[in-house]
């Protein structure tokens, strides 16, 4: 009973949508191949060299781009380190403790610090966060400040203030997720739990432990975050190329360094240098993301599809 | 009670006051932001804020009214070539759900998502400016379009695969083409939920500043041409926090307070409308 | 929903057809005269309200960069042109000196308000990271009398690349032999030691809020925004404070002598009064744009600033242009081919 007019508007539908399907990989396509392709006079010079040495001086054409791997690593493992158990925390109160009433509130206000704009981050940093490190610094005793970790004058812009504020912008992304990854544990675990006299914390630890891929994807998701951070990052980092270990020294990050250095990069060589830290950056991101991805896809198996950031799509009823 | 049971209820929660702490010590800084942008910012909110263009360099004075037209044109054409795109890819692959072809889909929306804020600028750059020889609000536009993509895609396959499948057989079963079963019945049960996750999106974009810096770059007048550099909000924040002058300090405050309320604005609005389509929902059919 | 899509597509109209008779120009570069053209294109506009210029203060690296892509009509650099960069040009470009200014040395020392005196060699040392503490022998013994506090000197000094790193690094490598083998001079170089700003407000900024501070911007940022300066001692070894009659002696003997591209420095002139670490800045202009209608409004627009555009200048800190240089100048704008 097949009418002819059925197949056509079926084909319109399947092509017209898939037309705009199309787009969307045409374009992600387009930004892998233009990145690459601008990248390869500098992969070309270079080589892996270009990862493991210090200098960067763009007018004797010479790349070294060691400085800005470390200021990305250093500043998101640092954050990270400061907001993985605060979102933790956070996902654990908000899924298990959390009084119904309180719940929506709650869940609004920490999506209320996902929403912030970078830049409103980047400008409290400046002016209230950057002069309370540098207070905070200079009180420090001197014996602290004789070891590695807090060598150099108190300036207030450094690492320490970029961790800050990256931790800040991450912690709403990682516990929304892991509060999702944790409402996947079958009732059956926890009920189980309880039914054998757990107390509310080891109920808690069992629905933990099952989810421990996930909660660690969760984490992961706000390390890729953390990693793409450009502007907050710049406005209090001190946009300085060196590697230190020092939370007080001023130091820099690919996602800074591409932001302050395009704009004026005359020279082939300094463009491709550039794009080829944006390249790395894209694909490292990218590993973070997918990886962070499968790790929760394989916790929330009873939904068919990734759990991505919540915040945007309305919350399910639970069915 | 034996001393190991009153221990593990210590424990317990002591554990729990621990997670309660972390999220108050989490709102702090939200409180702390919110705090300063309000009171710094509201000192700076006059009526010359919404009505004037910036000031020559070191004279006090002048607002970001262009840069509030500037963030509005630009987030508009962000939503006009996202939200077409977005919902249409989410329609196909929502459904052809378990084709090849749509996981790439899946797959390239994803990294869309993923890639950071200023490759985008530079790729747009590239792709855009450079062709051009000339600065635009549509390349600003173009750019963050692009960032908002996957999230409108995402948004609607998610609120699409949510509809009960009964609705779409039924439509199949009067006789309707895939197309017209989709448009008429599906996606209009979703619609609701998918304009808000666009409201939520384009908030989200309108708070973007590293795309727009090479692409929209910044303009001292009032511009409404798609075909030369614009002024936004964001930018125009970031450009009076890094300068010495008092007074551009507090303009910055008073446009990062217009940008939070902006946000927070569409937030509410976004959780108002959830909240009133659940009951609908709910009570219809 | 038909009426949203008609108002849509009348808006979009309306926003793309450009407003007639506006010529809107487009420049960037140099933050170092930022405040004298942001105050000049202001003025312009309000006696041709037609012409729109819009400047976009970025660094002299991003104003070459830009005017090589052609995505603005003209840049603005501190830092003449490089014959290597000129070559890499669509075509032959102009360099126009517009003003006469002078980058000044700040500095924030908690507790000293006293103007302090340095020499090129203890400024290139500071820079170098050789000298560490405000109250260094070296400093100590040009400042006889002040109280210098035992702070560390936090070297500020730009990031991104910038005409006023070029006449700062252009100065200390005619006056310190090791900066110049070490470092050199050049809109960007590799800082030895130190925290980088952007743009002269950037640098302004954190040595304002940064004590112990030491930085370099021009004249104009540090009077504007309170900050103090030192003197700094010239070729003929007296200790000279940036003006305008300082930064007019620099340019005294370069002017009598200006070659024909205009492309000089005046960095350490001769002359008791001179200052030392003075500069010309300049507009690039292409000589042969494509956009004739663009082009002969922006030559309009020269001509006013080098006209009644110099008498803004001193209101603001910079020095104007000697009589002689604007003559040639008008001569070379006569050859910008506007047909």
């Amino acid at each position: 009973m097949a009418r002819p007019k059925t197949s056509a508007g079926d084909w319109l539908f399947q092509k017209g949508t898939g037309f705009f399907a199309l787009v969307i990989v045409l374009i992600a396509a387009a930004i892998a191949v233009i990145l690459w392709q601008r990248s390869l006079p500098s992969i070309e010079k270079f080589g892996l060299g270009f990862w493991s040495t210090d200098h960067w001086d763009p007018v004797a054409g010479n790349f070294g781009a060691r400085p800005f791997i470390w200021g990305t690593l250093y500043s998101s493992l640092l954050a990270l380190l400061m907001a993985g158990p605060l979102a933790l925390g956070i996902a654990v109160f908000l899924s298990e403790l959390c009084p119904h009433r309180l719940r929506q509130p709650l869940v609004f206000l920490t999506e209320l610090l996902a929403a912030i704009p970078s830049i409103v981050y980047g400008l409290w940093g400046i002016f209230v966060l950057v002069p309370a490190i540098r207070s905070f610094e200079s009180s420090l005793p001197d014996v602290i400040r004789a070891t590695p970790f807090f060598h150099g004058p108190p300036l207030g812009v450094g690492m320490f203030a970029a961790a800050v504020v990256l931790a800040i912008m991450v912690v709403p992304f990682s516990s929304a997720v892991a509060r999702e990854v944790l409402k996947a544990v079958p009732a059956a675990q926890r009920e189980g739990a309880y039914a054998l006299g757990a107390t509310r914390w080891e109920a808690t630890k069992v629905a933990l432990y099952y989810t421990r891929v996930g909660i660690v994807g969760a984490i992961m998701l706000g390390l890729g975050r953390a990693l793409g951070e450009t502007m907050a990052v710049t406005m209090v980092i001190g946009n300085t190329p060196q590697v230190s270990l020092s939370l007080m020294a001023p130091q820099y990050t690919m996602a800074a360094v591409m932001a302050n250095e395009f704009p004026e990069a005359t020279s082939t060589l300094h463009i491709s240098a550039l794009v080829e830290i944006g390249l790395v950056l894209f694909v490292v991101t990218l590993g973070v993301n997918a990886l962070s991805r499968l790790l929760i896809w394989s916790m929330t198996r009873r939904r068919a599809e990734p759990v991505i950031v919540a915040p945007l799509v309305p919350e399910e009823k639970t069915a | 009670m034996k001393f190991r049971d009153r221990w593990r209820r210590v424990v317990s929660i002591l554990m729990m006051t621990v997670c309660f702490l972390s999220v108050v010590i989490a709102l702090v800084p939200l409180a702390f932001i919110l705090f300063f942008v309000v009171t710094r910012g509201i000192g700076a909110i006059d009526l010359d804020f919404f009505t004037q263009t910036p000031k020559p360099h070191g004279e006090v004075g002048g607002g970001m009214a262009n840069a509030m037209l500037g963030t509005l044109i630009v987030t508009g054409l962000g939503g006009l070539f996202a939200v077409p795109v977005g919902i249409l890819a989410g329609i196909y692959v929502a459904e052809n759900n378990r084709s090849r072809f749509a996981s790439l889909v899946r797959f390239s929306a994803d990294t869309l998502n993923g890639v950071p804020s200023i490759v985008v600028g530079l790729f747009v750059y590239a792709l855009v400016v450079l062709p051009m020889k000339q600065f635009t609000a549509l390349a600003g536009g173009v750019a963050l379009g692009v960032m908002m993509i996957p999230i409108v895609m995402r948004t609607t396959e998610e609120l699409l695969r949510l509809v009960p499948s009964s609705l779409r057989e039924g439509a199949l079963a009067l006789g309707a083409t895939r197309g017209r079963a989709t448009f008429s019945v599906v996606v209009p049960s979703a619609l609701p939920g998918i304009l808000t996750g666009v409201m939520l999106a384009l908030a989200r974009i309108a708070g973007e500043t590293a795309p727009l810096l090479f692409t929209a770059l910044n303009n001292h007048y009032w511009s409404t041409s798609l075909v030369q550099p614009i002024a936004t909000l964001t930018v125009q924040v970031y450009t009076y926090a890094t300068a010495p002058y008092e007074d551009l300090h507090r303009q910055a405050w008073a446009g990062a307070l217009v940008l939070v309320a902006l946000v927070l604005g569409c937030s509410i609005l976004a959780r108002l409308a959830t909240r009133r389509l659940e009951r609908m929902h709910v009570g219809g059919h | 929903m038909r009426k949203a899509l008609a108002f849509a597509i009348a808006g979009l109209l309306t926003a793309t057809v450009p407003l007639i008779g506006q010529s809107r120009i487009n420049g960037s570069g140099a933050t170092f005269p930022d405040p004298i053209y942001e105050k000049w294109f202001s003025e312009y506009n309000k006696l041709h309200p037609d012409a729109q210029i819009n400047y976009q203060a970025k660094g002299s690296g991003g104003g070459i960069a830009d005017i090589t892509q052609q995505t603005v009509f003209f840049g603005a650099s501190d830092m003449p042109m490089k014959d290597e960069d000129i070559a890499k040009l669509p075509g032959p470009i102009f360099h126009f000196p517009t003003v006469l200014g002078g980058v000044v040395p700040v500095y924030n020392i908690p507790g000293v308000t006293a103007k302090l005196k340095f020499t090129g060699a203890t400024l290139a040392d500071i820079y170098l990271g050789k000298i560490t503490k405000w109250n260094d022998k070296a400093i100590a013994a040009i400042n006889a009398g002040v109280n210098l506090p035992a702070t560390d000197i936090a070297v500020v000094h730009r990031g991104d690349g910038s005409g006023t790193t070029f006449i700062w690094t252009d100065f200390m490598s005619k006056v310190s032999p090791e900066w110049k083998t070490k470092v050199g001079a050049n809109t960007s170089v590799s800082w030895p030691t130190g925290l980088g700003g952007q743009k002269n407000d950037g640098v302004a900024a954190l040595v304002k809020q940064t004590p112990g501070a030491i930085g370099y911007v021009e004249l104009i940022y540090a009077l504007q925004n309170n900050i103090s300066f030192g003197s700094v001692q010239n070729a003929a070894g007296k200790f000279v404070e940036a003006s305008l009659q300082s930064v007019t002696a620099a340019a005294s003997g370069a002017a009598a002598n200006m070659p024909a591209d205009f492309r000089v420095s005046i960095t350490n002139a001769p002359g008791a009064e001179s200052y030392p670490i003075s500069s010309f800045t300049w507009l690039l202009l292409y000589e042969n744009p494509k956009d004739k209608t663009t082009a002969k409004t922006m030559n309009e627009f020269v001509k006013w600033m080098l006209g009644d555009g110099q008498k803004l200048c001193a209101g603001l800190g910079y020095a104007p242009l000697p009589a002689n240089v604007v003559k040639l100048e008008l001569a070379q704008l006569a050859k910008i081919k506007l047909q």
